[in-house]
């Protein structure tokens, strides 16, 4: 009895979560140009989802912020997590604490402020703001999920890798960097997901031309959604949904499972 | 590693200081000087006039409500979760973080149509025979949006400090005497402490400064400090102002932080 009612709590739960998503996903297959009534199946959204070149251009550029930041971030993250790891106490926490000012902040807050920064010297609004401002909120998520890994690293390994004859780069990459991997790992996909996700701090940083999906979005809202968009959005979360569970039952996924386990 | 940590460091306190600091300090700066560059404290004080006033209750009320519903939804559902085998961690964590792979705005949007006049919802509620319900373009539509969207944000922390929870604390407990509801307020609650503040922070911040869930959920009349701020910004251009507002709302932020800090020291409560 009281499985049953885990059972049920938990599927109404999921049903909150998921159901605007399953409606997103009707909306994609509705003839009718409203949302508001059902004119009967159709495909012809996917189909003209290409041609529209407003969206595709709206996804390119969301999907090379994505990645570019994502990347940056990760590397700088990473980079700051070791350097980090040598640091005096103090400075270190004092180095995190600023670390988690776009964390705790609110968007809007990081948003206006990184447009008063970019007014201030002179930045061409553009890709470029949208591409440093991603950067700067994804790599705390980095830090995040990578500084956990260090703090449980053993640093002898690293001292006998050196007193073994490797240089310095050759002991990272084949004593620390392995360990650090999933830590990297999850750090890089949450900040992908954030850098994917976000519309507040890319509506101020943005210049006039430039758009992402949800600056798109949100300058249709007022016009009516272009049933398009719809069928974009279904496409990217089946793809993603398929991708993870190709990840989660492939033989190498096994291993991934076993690191989370660990965390 | 000491040595070389000082220029391993440098890129990333370099661009801390350009994005982070920098940037913060410009909202300082425009929120404490007026058009001509004068030192003025009259940004500030603007929160006070009735419009800007009632802008602020009304998010404050909102976000507080969303967040303790996310709260009491999402207690019993980590609980839940963390008494669930070990291996199916990873893929409690993704079933919340997938919803975000779909657009935020459009899921938001996605409610306007579940909750409309003649929506699904109000469709299904009909053919139950149960009375409709008409929320959309309230307050009640835009704390729906805000629990909605940010309850992933309460069930993570929440689920990750519950189940770090060493089981034979629970059965010494147990063993010792005390009952279910003894347990739970004097060992499962105290010993979740870290990962409901940082739920708490991570709803209420986001809930108290938005300005897209009540563009989009509560029509156009009704405005929280996000909409008055996101105008001064984007139709205003009285970016002063706007930026004064944002100091007064950085002060609950802050506030928040000094929560976390307190009770939260070593991060326990993050989401990953």
């Amino acid at each position: 009895m009281r499985n049953a009612a885990r059972k049920v709590y938990i599927a109404l739960i999921f049903i909150f979560l998921y159901a605007p998503i399953v409606t997103l996903m009707v909306l994609s297959f509705n003839a009718s140009k409203t949302r508001a009534k059902w004119g009967g199946f159709t495909l012809k959204w996917y189909s003209s989802l290409f041609q529209n070149r407003d969206i595709m251009e709206a996804l390119v550029n969301t999907l090379l912020i994505a990645v570019i930041s994502s990347l940056a971030a990760t590397v700088i993250g990473t980079i700051a997590c070791v350097a980090m790891s040598g640091m005096k106490r103090r400075t270190r926490s004092v180095l995190l604490g600023v670390t988690n000012i776009p964390m705790l902040n609110a968007d809007i807050v990081t948003g206006i402020s990184l447009m008063l920064l970019f007014i201030s010297f002179g930045f061409r609004f553009g890709f470029g703001t949208i591409l440093l401002s991603h950067i700067t909120f994804n790599i705390p998520y980095v830090i995040l999920s990578v500084m956990p890994r260090m703090k449980q690293l053993n640093p002898s390994t690293y001292e006998a890798a050196l007193d073994l004859g490797a240089s310095h780069m050759t002991a990272f990459f084949k004593v620390i960097f392995p360990d650090l991997l999933p830590g990297i790992l999850s750090g890089f996909l949450m900040a992908f997901t954030m850098s994917l996700d976000d519309f507040i701090i890319t509506h101020f940083t943005k210049g006039a031309g430039v758009d992402t999906l949800s600056t798109k979005i949100y300058t249709e809202v007022k016009k009516g959604i272009k049933p398009e968009m719809y069928a974009l959005s279904t496409i990217i979360f089946v793809t993603v949904l398929l991708l993870l569970i190709l990840v989660n039952t492939a033989p190498g996924g096994k291993n991934d499972n076993k690191d989370n386990k660990e965390q | 590693m000491t040595s070389k940590s000082k220029w391993l460091s440098a890129p990333y306190v370099l661009w801390s200081v350009v994005f982070i600091i920098i940037p913060l300090g410009m909202i300082f700066y425009y929120g404490l000087t007026d058009k001509t560059g004068a030192f003025t404290l009259e940004n500030i004080t603007a929160i006070m006039t009735a419009e800007h006033r009632k802008a602020l209750w009304l998010s404050l009320l909102l976000s507080l409500i969303s967040t303790l519903i996310c709260f009491l939804l999402a207690y019993p559902l980590a609980m839940i979760l963390a008494n669930m085998k070990v291996s199916q961690h990873s893929f409690i964590i993704l079933i919340f973080i997938l919803p975000m792979w779909m657009n935020f705005l459009l899921r938001t949007l996605a409610w306007q149509t579940l909750l409309e006049k003649s929506g699904v919802i109000n469709s299904v509620l009909t053919f139950l025979h149960l009375p409709n319900i008409n929320i959309i373009n309230t307050p009640y539509a835009i704390v729906l949006g805000m629990v909605y969207n940010f309850l992933p944000f309460m069930v993570l922390p929440l689920y990750n400090a519950l189940s770090k929870i060493d089981e034979n604390v629970i059965n010494a407990a147990r063993d010792l005497g005390a009952g279910s509801v003894h347990t739970f307020f004097r060992i499962i609650l105290p010993l979740s402490v870290p990962g409901i503040i940082s739920g708490i922070t991570m709803v209420f911040v986001p809930a108290l400064t938005t300005f897209v869930i009540s563009t989009l959920l509560g029509g156009s009349k009704i405005l929280l400090i996000g909409n008055v701020i996101e105008q001064e910004f984007t139709q205003a251009s009285n970016w002063h102002l706007g930026s004064g507002l944002s100091i007064v709302l950085m002060i609950f932020i802050i506030l928040n932080m000094i929560a976390s800090a307190v009770f939260d020291k070593d991060g326990e409560g993050g989401i990953l």
